[in-house]
């Protein structure tokens, strides 16, 4: 039977490296991809994910399991990202939000390229892409805490009370944030939405 | 049921995280209102267009980063896992400790208190010097030969 997140924690705290390995396995995937959904810069991302880690690490003496150990997890995370957004905000400013979004997406330029090459229907995957490049500028006009509530709400399958205790606010003001989200969301993607309509 | 209200339960209806009772009104306000059923349907058309975003692996080198990061941060130990490390350091410290205590607290020592009794004693004791020079003086032979003091009662020759 896997040991819980909480148990894995506590041995850690008792010296067992071997648990952290296991911690580190189970949650490397969801936290660079919840970091560079904030960020938008997989380097950037995965240098945060490091830094979440060793401050688990570090902090491995004082644990306690009071809460959840994903909640802390990405309590951590939400932090460094949003101080991260805010540092660089003065450099996305510079970047024309006309520019291709594709720049710095999951698949990247050059393997977009081959898969294009390779596949039969490119007309198909363009649009697929196009379509997808839509909905990471949507989420990535949102503001960052609205952008986090979403991410972690969406991609992490957190409950209301763990979000809200990551973003540090009640679980009403997270219901308020999410639907206004939604509706940013929703106007934002409303030719898509139009056309999973038709569909 | 308010369209109002029911903002805050929309994603938990289209998440079904609502409870019963919240599932239930909710139900009862879409079937009354389509302005309210049309903005489910276009919420759960932009959940499932997050949906369409795929994941992204770490790199190779993420967890090589991560391991050497961890690998470099300084052991930490607390002091009594030090202490018990060294039991040899224990048992000085402690012998030390024991040492100050008792230092500290033991009963004063009385060989160096003088009772009442013995003023008069240690009064001589600290004019030894003086009355040694007393008896130097007194058997001093120069000093025999000085005639008798004239005491008051006497008459002096003057007064004859």
């Amino acid at each position: 039977m896997a040991r819980t997140d909480v148990q894995l924690m506590l041995d850690v705290k008792a010296g067992d490296e071997q648990s952290f390995a296991l911690l580190l396995h189970r949650y490397r995937t969801p936290l660079v991809n919840f970091l560079y959904r904030m960020v938008r810069n997989r380097e950037q991302a995965e240098d945060l994910a490091q830094e979440v880690f060793i401050r688990v690490y570090r902090a491995r003496a004082d644990y306690v399991p009071s809460a959840k150990f994903t909640t802390w997890l990405f309590r951590i995370a939400t932090n460094l990202a949003l101080n991260s957004v805010r540092d660089t905000r003065h450099q996305r400013m510079e970047v024309s939000l006309d520019a291709p979004v594709t720049v710095d997406s999951e698949e990247g330029d050059e393997r977009r390229i081959d898969v294009a090459e390779k596949n039969p229907n490119i007309e198909e995957h363009l649009v697929r892409e196009a379509q997808r490049d839509m909905i990471r500028h949507a989420i990535d006009k949102l503001p960052e805490k609205q952008r986090a509530a979403v991410l972690l709400h969406k991609y992490q399958d957190l409950d209301y009370g763990e979000i809200s205790k990551i973003l540090s606010c009640s679980e009403s003001a997270l219901k308020s944030l999410l639907f206004r989200a939604y509706e940013t969301l929703r106007v934002e993607l409303a030719p898509l939405v139009a056309l999973r309509a038709k569909n | 049921m308010s369209c109002s209200r029911m903002e805050t339960r929309l994603l938990g209806y289209i998440d079904g995280r609502l409870k019963e009772k919240e599932q239930r009104e909710m139900e009862k306000h879409l079937a009354a209102c389509p302005a309210c059923t049309v903005r489910v349907n276009e919420f759960r058309s932009v959940s499932s267009l997050l949906d369409e975003l795929p994941q992204i692996e770490p790199s190779a080198a993420f967890d090589v980063r991560v391991r050497a990061r961890i690998a470099a941060e300084p052991v930490k130990q607390d002091w009594w896992s030090w202490l018990g490390a060294a039991p040899r350091v224990l048992v000085a410290a402690s012998m030390l400790l024991l040492a100050t205590v008792w230092v500290g607290h033991r009963p004063a020592d009385n060989t160096n208190m003088a009772s009442p009794g013995d003023e008069t004693q240690i009064m001589q004791d600290q004019d030894l010097p003086v009355l040694e020079n007393y008896d130097v003086l007194a058997n001093f032979e120069p000093l025999t030969e000085l005639p008798q003091p004239v005491s008051a009662d006497e008459p002096t020759e003057q007064d004859m």
